[in-house]
């Protein structure tokens, strides 16, 4: 008859069976998340974010916003009216990590993009107590202040392409892109003109009102702005998305 | 006396757990004040100073890898090597490499929290360090495996005592989960910064498996390692019942590794994997409580200790706080009610529950029992551990109603309709009606850190009173032998 007494006498056993017990639950949830087809919804007009937005992404991690504000809309009302249509997992899909974050000490920004204008989004990091008196969100000046280091742009989009993400490095992941996303934004995703599209973006995009300059706030604000509008909901119906869930 | 004591000083390795002891106690102030800062940052945002390295964004992981890591986790090496080597019978295992763990460990929190200050972060919740300092956390966890391991394998007792099935169980789970969690692609070998392996879906629910689980093995299972030790030492009395911890640990270990995605309730995450979680997070409640019976029961017959021990008292109201929360975090997990907690400060009333309440004041319980034993002397004031223990006791009580007000009102104010079907609040004016209750918050952390010093205080005059000590014991023995 089995007696427990064997495996606490014997810490070879102890071990194994504990590395057993701990290991199921995380196998059984997590790997089939990379090979069910239906986790991830097929939908139109999600791509990488360019040059620029990259950017602006690492800045936002930087300053930890995912602390305070969610990216992640849920399937509810109130959340529809407030904030849009509930986030999709296709969304995020090329979000290397995921920023969906857990508290909302900020309202959600999974929609955010043009919602508030340029001018409107600097003034607010600047200094959001001017535009929201009872914000408690912190003042970024330094974000208009300090210079965009754009030097390691090619590094980050090839250790992002690593990972998965669709940026280009030669002829054929090129054409590739050209037939997913267009040729437009084929274009954008293209590591070799990484520089030139980041500058162009800024210069054309004038995120931060200051045209002398690429500053970190251009990218913080392409970034932000381009957050949630890249689904357009009015292709799909209503339920369209409700069997994925 | 002395010289028993001197021979179990000599018999086993106690300046690493010295060692480790005495960093729990700085990583507590340092975490705890950060804490308390950040709070007042939220309440009164005039606090950020405009100054990039001390915004809350980058302060508040210095703030949970302090506490979590620097305080828990200290602790956790200091007690571990104390329990193993005692309930073994047998000197630590690795001399060089256990000192290592002390280096490695202390090392990457001082690095974490430099880093996050200047902006380095995975941005991945409790596991923002970034993948260089990561590397050094799994050397240095490995080392600790083989450590522990090493001087369970030494034993002179032929049964492994239950604290280090507790430990052991922790020690290989956090191993799994922090591999696991922080696969990343550097931008290069010269740059901190990497990009996550996986993306959006699989990178949440592996961030939240692992998040989950840091909570149910570095700061549930290891601290019931900590707990089977030391109550039924302090109590005088064994643990209560032999066949609960078994069942229970069993249960444990399995069933948490489960729960991680009700972080993860109404998001795009699958409805099958969070049904999953909520499912075996109600399941999770019915081995927690046996952790807890188990504990509380030891005391069954020596129910006047409390009166009279504010070591014991700490640790029965840890105990306390531990059924509490994780009454608490079931009822969260349900679907339902996730949709009102869910982004509120529930969930962070919630977790310092679990980090104030049983965490922390299972700690200081055990520091105030091991410190002296390790130091050869007596506590340098009962009294003031009394205080300590009324400290943290208020100090938790205003923390947690702070938030479970404010947690609830955000919840019901964000879906709230007027009478015409439209949203009845902005959410700004959420965020104002949260002012005085960040402010009470704030001052409940500050209670709790205020008794952190107390404790400080009275650590660093019982080390001096046992150096001191230590000092003239040859001389005493000396003349005691007639010399």
């Amino acid at each position: 008859m089995f007696k427990h007494e064997w495996i606490e006498t014997n810490i070879g056993l102890l071990a194994v069976l504990t590395m057993l017990a701990i290991s199921i639950g995380g196998l059984v949830e997590i790997a089939p998340l990379f090979f069910l087809k239906d986790t991830v919804e097929k939908v139109d007009g999600v791509r990488p974010y360019t040059p620029l937005e990259l950017r602006g992404r690492d800045i936002y991690q930087r300053e930890g916003c995912y602390l305070c504000h969610s990216q992640m809309i849920r399937p509810f009302r109130d959340e529809a009216l407030r904030y849009g249509h509930y986030s999709l997992a296709a969304e995020s899909q090329y979000d290397h990590p995921f920023q969906w974050g857990s508290k909302r000490t900020g309202p959600d920004l999974a929609r955010v993009g043009q919602k508030y204008s340029n001018e409107w989004m600097t003034q607010h990091l600047v200094s959001p107590r001017s535009v929201v008196p009872q914000s408690v969100m912190p003042n970024f000046p330094w974000l208009l202040t300090t210079p965009l280091d754009y030097s390691d742009i090619e590094e980050r989009m090839r250790a992002l392409r690593q990972t998965g993400v669709p940026y280009s490095l030669n002829q054929t992941e090129y054409n590739a892109n050209v037939k997913k996303f267009g040729a437009d934004t084929a274009k954008l995703l293209d590591i070799s003109h990484a520089r030139q599209n980041l500058i162009a973006q800024a210069e054309q995009g004038n995120y931060d009102g200051d045209r002398s300059n690429i500053s970190e706030m251009d990218a913080l604000v392409a970034y932000l702005q381009v957050l949630g509008t890249m689904v357009d909901f009015r292709k799909y119906d209503d339920d369209a998305f409700v069997k994925y869930r | 006396m002395t010289a028993t004591e001197i021979s179990s000083n000599e018999q086993y390795n106690f300046e690493i757990v010295k060692k480790f002891a005495f960093m729990a106690v700085v990583w507590g102030l340092i975490g705890m004040s950060i804490g308390v800062y950040i709070a007042s940052e939220l309440a009164w945002p005039f606090f950020n100073l405009d100054i990039p390295y001390i915004t809350f964004g980058r302060l508040r992981p210095a703030h949970t890898s302090s506490v979590i890591f620097g305080f828990g986790g200290s602790a956790l090496f200091a007690t571990s090597y104390y329990i193993v080597q005692r309930t073994c019978q047998a000197r630590l295992f690795g001399e060089g490499l256990a000192t290592f763990t002390f280096w490695g460990w202390q090392a990457a929190i001082v690095l974490a929290d430099i880093s996050y200050m200047l902006g380095y972060t995975q941005a991945r919740e409790y596991a923002e360090m970034e993948w260089p300092i990561d590397l050094l956390i799994e050397v240095t966890w490995v080392s600790y495996l083989i450590v522990f391991v090493g001087t369970i394998m030494k034993r002179k007792q032929p049964h492994i005592y239950v604290a280090n099935w507790f430990f052991l169980s922790f020690i290989l789970a956090t191993a799994l989960l922090h591999t696991f969690n922080n696969l990343a692609v550097p931008i290069s070998l010269f740059s901190m910064k990497s990009y996550s392996l996986f993306a959006g879906t699989q990178d949440a629910m592996t961030q939240w498996w692992y998040g989950h689980n840091a909570v149910g093995f570095f700061l549930t299972a290891a601290f019931l390692g900590m707990m089977y030790y030391f109550v039924p030492k302090q109590a005088g009395r064994p643990i209560y019942s032999y066949r609960l911890s078994i069942v229970h640990f069993w249960a444990l270990s399995f069933l948490y590794m489960w729960v991680g995605a009700h972080h993860l309730h109404w998001t795009a995450l699958p409805d099958w994997t969070s049904t999953l979680a909520a499912t075996f997070s109600i399941m999770l409640l019915l081995p927690s409580w046996g952790g807890m019976i188990n504990g509380i029961m030891t005391l069954s017959g020596a129910w006047d200790k409390l009166r009279t021990d504010p070591i014991m008292r700490f640790m029965i109201v840890a105990l306390s706080f531990y059924g509490m929360s994780t009454f608490e975090g079931p009822l969260m997990a349900l679907k339902d009610v996730n949709a009102l907690s869910h982004y509120t400060d529930w969930t962070v009333g919630h977790v310092h529950s679990g980090a104030l309440g049983w965490v922390a004041m299972i700690t200081f319980g055990s520091l105030y029992h091991m410190i002296p034993k390790l130091w050869n002397t007596r506590i340098w004031s009962e009294k003031l551990i009394g205080i300590h223990f009324w400290l943290a006791t208020i100090g938790v009580l205003m923390y947690i109603t702070a938030m479970w007000i404010s947690g609830i009102t955000q919840g019901l104010m964000w879906r709230a309709f007027d009478q015409y079907g439209n949203l009845q609040y902005s959410f700004v004016e959420s965020v104002a009606a949260m002012h005085p209750l960040y402010a009470m918050r704030a001052f409940g952390g500050m209670f709790f850190l205020s008794g952190m010093v107390l404790m400080a205080t009275n650590i660093m005059m019982t080390i001096r009173q046992g150096g001191r000590a230590a000092a003239i014991a040859p001389a005493v023995k000396l003349a005691s032998a007639g010399v």
